[in-house]
């Protein structure tokens, strides 16, 4: 069994990825990708830590971000259709009616 | 090490049984459906005349089982214009993968003891099986969803949308109704839920699945037949309207790899109604020292017997619900995709949730899993 | 879980993430991310944790990311010609996640993480097990979690649906009546 510690890493640059798609991406869908893979790394970092100390609170955890994941994601994808439909763009920098 | 190389075996059987299931499917596609049909169905090819020279007439099943596939995987393997070349070749890949590794954890048998070894005729035993089955059909959807995507056709994103949805809403009715199956026998392990289902009822009535669990053997085999997109439910193939839907776009190997796929997932839901259902590979009346017949009369069996019976078991029984889906599949016309979509939804989740339900109550009431 | 085999799930996990972000084509990126999920479904599995990997690969791959295609394809988006924003924005984006990944391995080091391997129970990881915790602890949380999954349905529901041609008029009718009212 290889240590937490490399697990953590993995977790970690899993995350850091997610969050340089995040910030460098500009197409909507991508980004809301790259918070499902900052989600995952989460995920994988609760799982290692609950299984290193025997009991299964960190699976209980993640069960929960699962669910939440789904219902983020569903009423999300909502919220980028209704942009589309009105805006005709997923492109973030063409969403500017909020810049002064 | 040797249960690494058994298990290897077994696997490699388990796919082959299901891919022979798949080409029994086929030939009975052709001629049992013309049998239904008042035709004669597929006959004409013989290699280089063999037939006809020795006086035999034309063998039909020469047609399906040689020339057909002979035929599709030499053919051009062409990709539309303006279509994504890597998605369209993974896509078949992608649909009948996952149909192949499911095989594997279907057990067709008891512990077999050869030569000093006892091993469990079930390729993988994983003790939450039922978990990986809806696991694997959950990612079959993906070769139907970019095969329609990739072919760069608007007929073909059609089927394919439509297969995906499809697919999508019958997942959860199988899923409800794998659950209430899995409280009644309490264990997601396959050959547990198999071993449980031997016995007998007052004294005749062998202990099968689909006494206890009626309505789930129902939703079960309407979602199982929804899932591999077989008649009634084959709108994203389409037939007369999509031509071939998703796979419109497809020629020779990848071709047959998607027609693979259907047949095979056939073949897959008739095992799982086999295993969870019809009790697997136990034979009515059939302990391990001999059958105990209805009435007290006892005929021993030696134990080797015993288990190549209970293969053998498990093998009819399949091939018989295969061959009951060749003829819903020839005998029922096809639903418009409103009617399959409430029936998935308005129908089959309100039902299988009702089921769960009353499957609790007796549950608890009968003092925890028998 | 045997070390090799943690290894190539590690690599083929980063790589496909990268996959991800790097990709033009939003479809790659969502088959990178499907990739992603179920190698992280089989770390799961490999750490004991049986019912969570499986749940992944059902809920997340097979539901979610499915979910995903499909608006991918309603909104009929191509490949981008500009994939990512201007330059000062991948600048400070790369810093901020050096900055970021420096902490997390500060974090990650063997000194830092002063946890006691315990033993797994029999049943760790099982069904029984995780509906043990469940229902016992977590109680609450899970019956909230079945209501935002309740609110969410109705929300994705009344977002993203079209409004009728009736609902139009009336709309059109009740401002009528209102330019009415004011004058």
């Amino acid at each position: 069994m290889v240590s937490l510690s490399w697990l953590m890493v993995l977790s970690a640059a899993i995350f850091a990825i997610g969050v340089a798609g995040f910030l460098t991406r500009r197409n909507i869908l991508v980004m809301f990708m790259s918070i499902e893979l900052m989600l995952n790394a989460v995920n994988l970092a609760f799982v290692s830590l609950g299984s290193r100390m025997g009991t299964m609170d960190g699976q209980v955890i993640v069960f929960f971000v699962m669910t939440v994941a789904a219902a983020e994601a569903a009423v999300g994808l909502a919220i980028i259709i209704s942009i589309f439909r009105s805006r005709e763009t997923v492109h973030a920098d063409d969403l500017t009616l909020l810049r002064w | 090490m040797i249960e690494l190389v058994v298990g290897a075996i077994e696997a490699i059987l388990m796919v082959l049984i299901g891919l022979h299931l798949a080409i029994f499917l086929l030939y009975f596609e052709r001629k049992g459906s013309a049998l239904i049909q008042d035709r004669v169905g597929a006959n004409r090819a013989a290699i280089t005349g063999f037939g006809r020279k020795l006086g035999l007439p034309n063998l039909g099943i020469v047609n399906t089982l040689v020339a057909d596939p002979l035929k599709l995987f030499t053919k051009e393997d062409f990709v539309p214009d303006g279509a994504d070349h890597f998605l369209h070749g993974l896509a078949p890949f992608l649909a009948l993968f996952p149909v192949l590794i499911t095989f594997v954890v279907i057990p067709f048998g008891d512990t077999i003891t050869v030569g000093g070894y006892t091993f469990n005729l079930q390729a993988a035993n994983l003790n939450a099986a039922a978990l990986y089955l809806l696991a694997t059909i959950g990612i079959g959807v993906y070769g139907v969803a970019l095969g329609g995507w990739a072919s760069n056709n608007r007929w073909a994103l059609l089927g394919g949308i439509r297969a995906t949805a499809q697919m999508i809403s019958y997942e959860i009715a199988m899923g409800l109704a794998l659950v209430s199956v899995i409280m009644t026998y309490g264990t997601l392990d396959l050959q547990e839920m198999v071993r449980a289902q031997g016995g007998v009822w007052f004294g005749f009535l062998p202990r099968w699945g689909i006494f206890v669990q009626p309505l789930a053997f129902v939703l079960l085999l309407t979602a199982g037949v929804a899932e591999s997109k077989r008649v009634p439910f084959d709108l994203p193939e389409g037939e007369s309207e999509l031509i071939l839907g998703y796979m419109v776009e497809y020629s020779g190997g990848k071709q047959a790899a998607f027609m693979f796929t259907d047949f095979a997932e056939q073949a897959l839901t008739a095992m799982m109604l086999v295993t969870f259902f019809l009790g697997g590979w136990q034979v009515p009346w059939l302990y391990r020292d001999g059958f105990h017949l209805p009435g007290g009369h006892l005929i021993a069996v030696a134990p080797l017997a015993v288990s190549l019976l209970g293969v053998v078991s498990f093998l009819v029984k399949v091939v018989v619900l295969c061959a009951f889906l060749g003829l819903v599949r020839w005998t029922l016309p096809r639903f418009r995709y409103d009617q399959l979509m409430r029936l998935g939804w308005k129908g089959l989740v309100p039902l299988g949730l009702a089921n769960i339900l009353v499957t609790a109550f007796i549950v608890v009431a009968a003092g925890g899993t028998h | 879980m045997p070390a090799g085999l943690f290894w190539f799930l590690a690599a083929l996990s980063v790589l496909s993430a990268l996959g991800v972000v790097v990709q033009r084509n939003p479809v790659h990126c969502l088959l990178s991310l499907v990739l992603t999920l179920l190698a992280i479904a089989v770390l799961f599995i490999g750490q004991d944790a049986v019912v969570v990997g499986f749940l992944q690969a059902i809920v997340y791959a097979g539901a979610i990311m499915v979910l995903f295609l499909f608006v991918i394809w309603l909104l009929n988006l191509p490949a981008e010609s500009r994939p990512t924003g201007h330059l000062a924005l991948r600048f400070f984006g790369a810093v901020a996640v050096a900055a970021l990944m420096a902490e997390l391995l500060v974090f990650a080091l063997p000194a830092r993480l002063q946890i006691r391997a315990a033993a797994h129970a029999a049943g760790y990881g099982s069904i029984e097990a995780l509906s043990q915790t469940l229902f016992s602890e977590y109680l609450i949380a899970f019956e909230v979690t079945s209501v935002l999954l309740l609110v969410a349905v109705i929300g994705a529901v009344a977002l993203a649906r079209r409004t009728t041609a009736a609902e139009m008029q009336e709309r059109g009718a009740a401002d009528k009546a209102e330019i009415e009212k004011a004058a």
